[in-house]
Order: C-alpha cells, then sequence, then structure tokens
C-alpha cells in the first residue's frame, strides 16, 4: 500500500492549542505582538506602528469611543455594539485609553468623525493581525 | 493629550497609507506579494479618493 511521504511537520488541524493560543492572545494585546513572538520582527513592528499611530491619531482628532448600550432602534443598538467590539480589538493600548478615563462626547465635526473612525479601524486592523499571526502560528503561512 | 486638525485630505492619505501597510502585510504571503499589495491598496485608496473628490465637486455643480 503507497504511503504519504512523511515531513515531521504537524498538520494545522493536528496543532495544539498552545502552538497558537499565545501568539493569538500577544497579538491582540499588543499590536504586532504575535509576530514579535513568532520571531517576525519586521512584520511585527510594521503592525505595531500602523495600528498605534492609528490609535494615537484617533485620540489625538478626539474621536469617541463607543460603549456596549442599547439605542432607540436596532441599528443604533448595532452601530454600538459593533464600535465596541471593534475598539476592544486594538487590545492592550484601548485598556490603556479606558483606564485613564478617556471620554469623548460625540461632537459634530469632520475631524471628530474621522477620530472615531481611526479609532475603530485600528481595532478593525488589529482583528487581521491577529488571525495573521493565527496562521502563521499554525503554519499555513510562513 | 495633544489635539490635531487634519484636513479631509490628510486623514484620508493618512489612513490610506497605514491601512495599506497592514493589508499588504497581512493578506499575501511572500515579501514580494506584500509590498505589492500594499502599494496596490495604497494606490486605490488614493484614486478612489481623487474620484470621489473630484465626482462631489463636479456634482455640487
Amino acid at each position: 500500500m503507497a504511503s504519504q511521504p512523511q515531513t515531521g511537520a504537524l498538520e494545522p488541524a493536528e496543532q495544539p492549542i498552545t502552538a497558537w493560543l499565545w501568539p493569538v492572545l500577544a497579538a491582540w494585546l499588543v499590536p504586532g505582538g504575535g509576530h514579535f513572538m513568532l520571531k517576525k520582527s519586521g512584520r511585527g513592528a510594521l503592525i505595531f506602528g500602523s495600528i498605534l499611530l492609528m490609535f494615537l491619531f484617533g485620540l489625538f482628532m478626539r474621536g469617541v469611543m463607543f460603549t456596549p448600550e442599547s439605542g432607540p432602534d436596532y441599528l443604533t443598538t448595532f452601530i454600538n455594539y459593533g464600535g465596541f467590539l471593534s475598539n476592544l480589538s486594538a487590545g492592550g493600548i484601548y485598556i490603556l485609553t479606558a483606564m485613564f478615563n478617556y471620554s469623548q462626547p460625540d461632537a459634530a465635526g469632520a475631524v471628530h468623525d474621522y477620530g472615531t473612525k481611526f479609532l475603530v479601524c485600528a481595532g478593525l486592523l488589529n482583528v487581521l493581525a491577529i488571525v495573521d499571526a493565527w496562521e502563521i502560528a499554525r503554519g499555513e503561512k510562513e | 493629550m495633544p489635539k490635531i486638525n487634519l484636513s479631509h485630505f490628510e486623514a484620508a492619505f493618512l489612513f490610506s497609507l497605514l491601512t495599506s501597510v497592514v493589508m499588504g502585510i497581512t493578506s499575501k504571503k511572500t515579501q514580494k506579494e506584500q509590498i505589492n499589495y500594499g502599494v496596490y491598496c495604497f494606490s486605490m485608496f488614493i484614486l478612489a479618493l481623487f474620484g470621489i473628490g473630484w465626482a462631489m465637486r463636479l456634482g455640487h455643480g
């Protein structure tokens, strides 16, 4: 009976949970942290710099942080919860900001609005970085 | 904490640049593909920025 060649490497589905759990947690806590942990320092530094800059510019433009609360209609509730999850995805920098009681009332103006989008997008970009770290840790990507 | 006021163009340019860097790194496997895709994303962002900007300008008459 013909057998498959043995390479010694585990298939992604056979990887133990600890192979990717810590890089994923590190990637959430510090943008690019998972890449640093997986010895991808160049990519980690670029991800860290980009996400941190986007988050800081969001703060400097006095963007609004979303809170998980119900609104008068489903769309508002969806935006509030979605925005909160996106903000939370930024990880440690979001936690630090919350610890320092950053609070900005929702004000009219393009600059505030850009700031809010920058804060949300920093979190969403970190989700991409977390998934990338997960793929690298599972051996699906170099 | 400092407060900054960026123009629409400055904010959109910065957003395009930072987003393209992360999308390039996370979307492709080899370094060459990552650079190419990052440059492609940035170009498309800037093209859309000018295109939609001009469409709004002309739409207003």
